[in-house]
This record gives C-alpha cells, sequence and structure tokens, in this order.
C-alpha cells in the first residue's frame, strides 16, 4: 500500500520523524525532480490544488465572460472602462481559458496522473496476488471475536500423535467451512499451515474482498483525465454557428450562408455537409386561460424539410427541448421573431426592396427593433430604422408615450419606421451588421428630427414619403426563427466517460474493501476459533460483516461464541 | 372548459397555498419552537438533576438514548424525551402538512412542484426534512432536528414572503423529462449536504469545546462518531450531485446546444462539486482529518444555498428560472 499511495494518504503507514541534528542529505537534480514530483503527487498538493480550482473558478461566475455572454463583457468595459482593463489583462473576461485556470487544472491533473499510474500497477499486481498472511495475533483488529474454547478429547486408543493428527484434521475441518462461508461471500481467500513455537500447527484462513473498491476508484479517477482529453479535442474540432431563418425559407450549411460561426482551431470547412433546412411553419402557442400568466409562451415548434446529401429529403420538427439531429451535427432552436415584409418603392415608382426583414426581439411581448437598407433606391439610397410591435398597445390605455407591444402574438401588428436618406457605407466593402443602421452621415426625413413625423403603418398600409423620395408598404409579416448549429465530434465520448465517473464514484465509494482472518487456535483449554478483520480505506460496517461470518460460522460448527 | 380548468386551477391552488405554507409555518414553527424549549430545559433539568442527586433521575438520564435527557422542570416526574417525542411527532405532522402541499402545488400546475423558486424551495426543505426523518431508521440523528426545522423554517417562511409566484405554465425551455429527474437529484443531494453540514457543525462543538461543555454536547456522540456519520451522509450527497451535474450537461446539451458553457449555475454547480470532492479527499489526507474537513462540509453546503439563493437572484445566467422579476 505505501508504495501505491501517496505518502500522505490516511492508509499509509505514518512518516518516521528525522533524528535532530542530521544533516538531510544533498539533493542532486534528479533528487529535486523526485522531491517536486513527490510534493506534487501528494495528498496535500492535490486537496490544495482542488480547493484552488474551486475558488479560481469564483471570478468567472462574478464578471462576465465571453465565452457565454460577450455583450455582457462589452457593458461591463463600457460601464467600468479602468477596472475592465485590469481584469482583460488577469484574463478574468475568458477565466476558464485563462492561463492561471488551465495551469491548475493542468496540475491536478498531472498531479492525478502521477497518482493513478502507480496505483493502478499496485492494483493490477494485487490482483493477481493471493490475499496476504494470517497475522500472528489477531486480537488487536477489528471485529476481533472468538468462539468459547472446546476441550478436544481423543478417540480412546490413540496415542499422541494419532490425537495431535485429529486435532489438526478437526481445525482443518473447521477452517474448510469458513473459506467456504467467505468464498460465498465474494471473498478470495487463501489457507494458511503455521508451524507454532513448541509444536503443533496453526490453521487459517485469510481472506480478502471489494477488489471493486480500487478498480472503481481508479475508473473513476482516470475517467476524469479522460473526459478532459475528450472535452480538449471536442473544442479543437467542433464548431457553431447561428442562422436566421424566416419560414419558407430555407439555409444550406456552408460557411459563407451562416450569420456568425466560431470554429473550433482544427476547423476546416470540408467538414460541412452541405446539407438544407427548410423552414416551412413555425408554431407558437401562448397561455390564454391562465390570467398569471396570459401571453406566456406555452410551446414553439418548427416544422422543417431537410435535404441530406445521400440520405435524401425528410421532414423533421424542432422544439426548444428536442433539436434535429442532421448529418453529425445538431439543430437548436435558441429564438424566434417577427420579420415584415416591406415593400419600398423609390421615387421613380420602381421597387427598389421588397423581402421579409428579421426584427430582433427586445422584450417579453416581442416588441421588435430592425433595420431595412435599401441600398438599389434612386436617386438616393433609403435608410430604415424602426420597431415592429405585434400587438401594438392603443394609445387609451398605454397614453401617448412610446408605443409597446402588450402581446407576443399577432393581435394588432404595428410598424414604425424613421427614414434616412444618404450614403449607406454598403459599397466601401466594409462588413456592416444587418442590424445596425450606422445614421451618422445620413440625413432623417421621416422621424422626429426631420419634419415630416415617423412612419406608422397598420398591415397593408402605404406610406408616400417625403419630397417624392418614394413610398414604403408593409406587405405582411412572417415568422422567423434563429437557429443554433453545433457539431461536437467528441460529444459521446464525454457522456460515456461520464457515465464511467459515476460508475467508478458508486463502486469506488460504497464497495467495502476489507480482509478477515479465521484462524484455528490450540490452546491449553481446548480449541477456539478465531474472526477478525481489517478495513481498508473507510469501511463503517466491517465488524458487524466480521460478526456475521462469526455467527454464521460458529452456528455451523456448533459453537458458542464468547461474549 | 377552459372557465372550468381556470376554476380548477385556481381553487387547487388556493387549497395548496393555505395546506402548504401557512399550515406549515405554524406547525414547523412550533416544532422548532417545542425542539428549542426541549433543549434548552434538557440543559435545564440536568442542572438541576445533578444539584438534587435526585436517585431516581439520576438512572432515568443514565439509562436514556443520547439526547433523550428533556425532563420537563416543572414536572420532575415526566417521562424522559417527553419534548423530544413532542418535537419528533410535530416534525412528522408538519412534514405530512408539507408535502401534501407540495403535491397540491404540483396538482395545481399540473407539472411537478420544482419549476421555479418558490416551489423548489417547498420541495426542497420537504426533501431535506424527509431525509432527516428517514435517517431516523438508521441512525439516531435526533439532535440536529433543531438545525434542520430551524432551517426549514427558516427556508419556508423566505420563500413565502420573497419567492412567492402564481402558478404559470412551464416555458418551453423546462418542458422535459429532465426537469423532473435533474431538479429532483439535485434537490436530494442538497437534503444529505444539510444533514451533514449540520453533523459536521455538532462534531465542532464536540470538538472544540473542552472542559466546560453545554451539557446537551455531552448527550450525543463523539465528534469521531458524528464525523464518520456526516462523511457517510455527504457521501451519498456526493453521489447525488454528480449525477446532477451530469444529468444536468446532457439537459443542456438537448436545450441550449451545448453540455457545458460556463454559465454561472453551472459554474457554482461545479464548485461546490469540487468543494465536496476536496472533503473526501481531506478525509483520506493525513492532517486533514477532524476539524478541517467538517469546515470543508460546512463551506459546501454555504455553496449550496449560496447557488441557490444569490446565484438565481443576482446573477446573470441561463438559469434564469426563479420566476421572480
Amino acid at each position: 500500500m505505501a508504495s501505491s499511495r501517496p505518502s500522505d494518504h490516511f492508509d499509509s503507514p505514518a512518516p518516521e520523524k528525522p533524528a535532530e541534528g542530521v544533516a538531510q542529505p544533498k539533493l542532486g537534480l534528479v533528487g529535486y525532480l523526485r522531491f517536486f514530483w513527490r510534493q506534487l503527487t501528494s495528498m496535500r498538493t492535490a486537496l490544495f490544488l482542488l480547493l484552488l480550482l474551486a475558488f479560481a473558478a469564483v471570478p468567472g461566475s462574478l464578471v462576465p465572460q465571453r465565452s457565454s455572454d460577450p455583450n455582457g463583457v462589452i457593458q461591463y468595459t463600457r460601464d467600468n472602462p479602468d477596472l475592465a482593463k485590469v481584469l482583460d489583462f488577469l484574463q478574468v473576461f475568458d477565466t476558464y481559458s485563462s492561463i492561471w485556470f488551465s495551469a491548475i487544472y493542468l496540475l491536478l491533473f498531472v498531479s492525478l496522473i502521477g497518482c493513478i499510474i502507480p496505483r493502478t500497477k499496485h492494483h493490477l499486481e494485487s490482483l493477481r496476488t493471493p490475499p496476504p498472511k494470517t497475522p500472528a495475533r489477531l486480537g488487536r483488529l477489528a471485529g476481533f471475536t472468538t468462539t468459547v474454547p472446546e476441550d478436544f478429547t481423543p478417540t480412546d486408543g490413540m496415542n499422541t500423535a494419532q490425537a495431535a493428527g485429529s486435532i489438526l484434521d478437526a481445525n482443518r475441518d473447521a477452517i474448510d467451512s469458513a473459506q467456504r462461508i467467505l468464498k460465498r461471500s465474494g471473498y478470495r481467500t487463501r489457507l494458511f499451515e503455521t508451524p507454532v513455537r513448541g509444536g503443533g500447527t496453526e490453521i487459517s484462513v485469510s481472506a480478502e474482498r471489494g477488489y471493486l473498491r480500487e478498480t472503481g476508484n481508479l475508473i473513476f479517477h482516470i475517467s476524469l483525465v479522460g473526459m478532459l482529453v475528450a472535452v480538449g479535442f471536442g473544442t479543437g474540432f467542433a464548431y457553431n454557428g447561428q442562422k436566421v431563418i424566416v419560414e419558407g425559407q430555407a439555409f444550406t450549411n456552408t460557411l459563407s450562408n451562416y450569420d456568425s460561426f466560431s470554429p473550433g482551431r482544427f476547423f476546416s470547412d470540408e467538414v460541412l455537409v452541405p446539407y438544407t433546412i427548410g423552414v416551412d411553419k413555425f408554431t407558437t402557442e401562448y397561455e390564454e386561460d391562465n390570467t398569471n400568466a396570459y401571453g406566456t409562451p406555452i410551446d414553439y415548434t418548427v416544422d422543417v424539410s431537410t435535404d441530406t446529401p445521400g440520405e435524401g429529403t425528410a421532414t423533421d420538427t424542432i422544439k426548444v427541448n428536442h433539436p434535429l439531429r442532421i448529418a453529425g451535427s445538431s439543430a437548436y432552436l435558441l429564438g424566434n421573431g417577427y420579420a415584415p415584409t416591406v415593400t419600398v418603392r423609390d421615387g421613380d415608382g420602381n421597387i427598389a426592396f421588397s423581402q421579409p426583414v428579421a426584427f430582433l426581439p427586445q422584450d417579453a411581448n416581442l416588441t421588435s427593433v430592425g433595420v431595412i437598407k435599401v441600398p438599389d433606391a434612386l436617386p438616393e439610397q433609403l435608410g430604415l430604422q424602426g420597431f415592429f410591435y405585434p400587438t401594438v398597445c392603443s394609445t387609451d390605455v398605454c397614453g401617448d408615450g412610446a408605443l409597446t407591444s402588450v402581446h407576443p402574438d399577432l393581435l394588432d401588428p404595428t410598424l414604425t419606421l424613421n427614414v434616412y436618406t444618404g450614403d449607406l457605407g454598403l459599397d466601401a466593402g466594409v462588413p456592416t451588421s444587418a442590424y445596425v443602421l450606422n445614421t451618422d452621415d445620413l440625413t432623417q426625413v421621416a422621424g422626429r428630427e426631420a419634419d415630416v413625423a415617423g412612419l406608422l403603418l397598420k398591415l397593408g398600409d402605404t406610406i408616400e414619403l417625403p419630397d417624392g423620395l418614394g413610398s414604403v408598404t408593409f406587405d405582411s409579416v412572417d415568422r422567423f426563427v434563429s437557429l443554433d448549429i453545433h457539431h461536437d465530434p467528441t460529444q459521446l465520448w464525454v457522456l460515456a466517460f461520464a457515465i464511467l465517473i459515476l460508475g467508478g464514484l458508486l463502486t469506488g465509494l460504497f464497495v467495502p474493501r476489507r480482509r478477515v482472518w479465521v484462524k484455528a487456535v490450540t490452546g491449553p483449554d481446548g480449541i477456539h476459533i478465531e474472526y477478525a478483520g481489517l478495513a481498508r480505506g473507510e469501511d463503517p460496517t466491517l465488524e458487524s460483516a466480521v460478526s456475521d461470518i462469526a455467527r454464521k460460522h460458529s452456528a455451523q460448527l456448533g459453537l458458542k461464541l464468547s461474549k | 372548459m377552459a372557465m372550468y380548468a381556470l376554476a380548477f386551477i385556481a381553487f387547487t391552488f388556493d387549497l395548496a397555498r393555505r395546506a402548504a405554507p401557512a399550515a406549515e409555518v405554524q406547525t414547523v414553527s412550533a416544532a422548532a419552537r417545542a425542539r428549542r424549549e426541549g433543549a434548552a430545559t434538557s440543559a435545564l433539568s440536568a442542572d438541576g438533576a445533578t444539584q438534587a442527586g435526585g436517585g431516581s433521575t439520576a438512572v432515568l438520564e443514565a439509562t436514556a438514548p443520547p439526547v433523550n435527557t428533556g425532563l420537563g422542570h416543572n414536572d420532575p416526574a415526566a417521562k424522559p424525551s417527553k419534548w423530544l417525542r413532542v418535537a419528533m411527532a410535530l416534525t412528522v405532522i408538519a412534514w405530512l402538512l408539507h408535502a401534501g402541499g407540495t403535491v397540491f402545488r404540483g396538482i395545481a400546475a399540473n407539472r411537478v412542484p420544482w419549476a421555479n423558486m418558490f416551489e423548489f424551495s417547498l420541495t426542497a426543505t420537504a426533501i431535506i426534512v424527509l431525509v432527516f426523518l428517514l435517517v431516523q431508521f438508521w441512525q439516531d440523528v435526533k439532535f440536529i432536528g433543531a438545525f434542520v426545522t430551524g432551517f426549514a423554517l427558516l427556508f419556508l417562511g423566505i420563500a413565502t414572503t420573497n419567492f412567492y409566484v402564481d402558478v404559470v405554465p412551464l416555458p418551453p425551455a423546462l418542458q422535459s423529462a429532465w426537469l423532473v429527474i435533474h431538479v429532483f437529484v439535485a434537490s436530494l443531494g442538497t437534503g444529505f449536504f444539510a444533514l451533514g453540514a449540520a453533523i459536521s457543525v455538532t462534531q465542532l462543538l464536540q470538538a472544540s469545546i473542552g472542559g466546560r461543555r453545554p451539557r446537551f454536547l455531552s448527550t450525543i456522540p463523539d465528534a469521531e462518531r458524528l464525523e464518520n456519520l456526516a462523511y457517510r451522509l455527504i457521501v451519498i450527497g456526493f453521489v447525488f450531485w454528480t449525477f446532477t451535474l451530469i444529468a444536468g450537461a446532457i439537459w443542456a446539451e438537448h436545450a441550449w446546444g451545448r453540455y457545458w458553457g460556463w454559465d454561472t449555475k453551472e459554474v457554482w454547480t461545479f464548485i461546490i462539486w469540487v468543494i465536496f470532492a476536496g472533503y473526501i479527499h481531506a478525509r483520506a489526507t493525513r492532517g486533514w482529518r477532524g476539524s478541517r474537513s467538517a469546515w470543508l462540509a460546512i463551506i459546501g453546503f454555504a455553496a449550496v444555498i449560496f447557488n441557490f439563493t444569490i446565484v438565481n437572484l443576482f446573477f446573470k445566467g441561463l438559469h434564469a428560472y426563479s420566476g421572480l422579476m
């Protein structure tokens, strides 16, 4: 045991105190390496690293993270510019991929591996080794029990040698039956016959069980390493991307079609299978009966038709908890909103723009913000920016202030738009967001800053723009869904390791590892049987287990247990 | 039909509300009060008994099982453990009402009663008390009754006054079988951690108070036995917690498209897991057994509470299901 576990493990023998005044031998380079390795793989270091890991994970929950909340980071930086600089330098916005966090868990895992390897070796050896010799004195061990000594009267006419022989036979029988009991309860057993000083032979059975405990323990720890490796590979080869798809439109899985895309380090776009997901219909259901929750969404369902190369077409549905699994990747429904179809005619009466535009929802009632860019309008490019309200609150209820939506369903769809003219900046070749209109170089022609008020359109309305710039028509409104498409090749590996971790944990914690000895002792007042056990690791039920065996065995032999 | 359904929901819900928090707060508080009084009188009467040196009382005290020294000081002839038995009975009644209320809430909502903070508080405290009651069949841990009932009382109080929300339908993200499994196992784990922490507190008391220890401490098991007991409970809690993490990850993959994303709740669940992993290792490390590992158990449970309250209410994250604005 001492060689397989860290020296400061509770089950290892206590270290010898170095004699005072003795000069420590000088350590060479190897000696130092060995010393550091010892330190790193000690229980105390592992414990320290574990607690440090817990502590180091805290800041990442206090400060927004780039990985999970990039907008939060931007907001935070805007609110506390000076503090943000310091935090960014310390990588607090990327806590879980920061150098210091990685250092802690990598050290922890090195320490873990340093612990696993010798223990695995030792465990494999002990699996092949029969139980160790029975200790000379069982009296000091756990659950020590003896039977009342029974005088063994040799049959008449036996000489001393024969009498000794028959005593030995009786002992042998007793221990044999103990061995059978132990074997039946899952112990690995081994018989010992040791000559005793002063003549005679002591017969005993040494038994050990619960090798599964150490196996489970090792599986748990090895699976942790396995999981880390699988996660590491996974993030390297994984990708995820987002795409907004309006009802009736389709998406083909190629890099250029994504709205945003974040690949792993080893991603190559050859892995993208060019399948097509068409959004046929998006159905929502809102609560209508419960007045406490009027208008809260109850169900989102996307009906899709897919076309996978080599597999053909199919129809399927996507729900929030039911992603679409397609060609090794998964498509999740993470958002939805409205996409009003707007037709813009320019000053010459030509249709300059006519298509649905996704407006991004801002609140639970889907008050949405959107931008329409009309670069083809003549004589000047047009930019429209505004709000969409699926159910606009009437002014006699909500007053004359800012409009707001009061229900997420389309009960009174209303579109308000401010209109700008000028160069939209789309021709400069610099990529711009489809959801942001930079109005710095534009002139507002309808809206609060212009002579003409902003446009307010109900479904089907057409409003003429001022100065003969054209007209805007609110034709119809569709739903859009925002799909997240993920691919993680090692996901199932991670799951497999997680299951192994759980299994290893259960066996490693709850299977008791123990040794039990049963010994027949011939004393001055006859033969008695001794029972004792030894816990290897936490084993709160050892004593009762030993006494169970003692009771069963003594009952079988017709012996009484002494109190 | 819709009206009927609405009326039914409102009705059962009203029933649930009456049955659960109100009744419970009363009885649980009564139980807790009884318990505190029991502890106080036990200390008092023990002193009295020693001073009076009454033979019969001394015998009674000696033969009484741990903690059962609760003699009413006005009524020396009363049987030992009267208060204790009253307290236990009240706890059982309170729990029955509590569980009933929780079940009614589930029926009213037509789903499992743990989909927002109020319901989760209701269910989690019911489970903590249930674990406490069930553990009695295995080991006598009545001495942490005051802790458990006090905790349940406090949490129910906070839940009804601050977390209370009306029954609302499940948002689509929560419509999953994992809601049943993940959250239930998490609260089971919490129950075991709570008991482990309570026993660890008692263990620290036992270990730290030397010469003049309060009388009630001499009636409960010594520090080492308490430590073993706490360890066995926490280990069970740890297995549940591991399962919660895994189940949560599977659900996260289904609902959010990734199994792990360092969401604040995920981070804290991970922190708790690591703290208790540390606790288990501390138990196996020389020099860390005893009080040090007991502190870890308490810190771990404090983190569980932090995770449930502060993280839910004040941290931004995907687990925003408290139902509170």
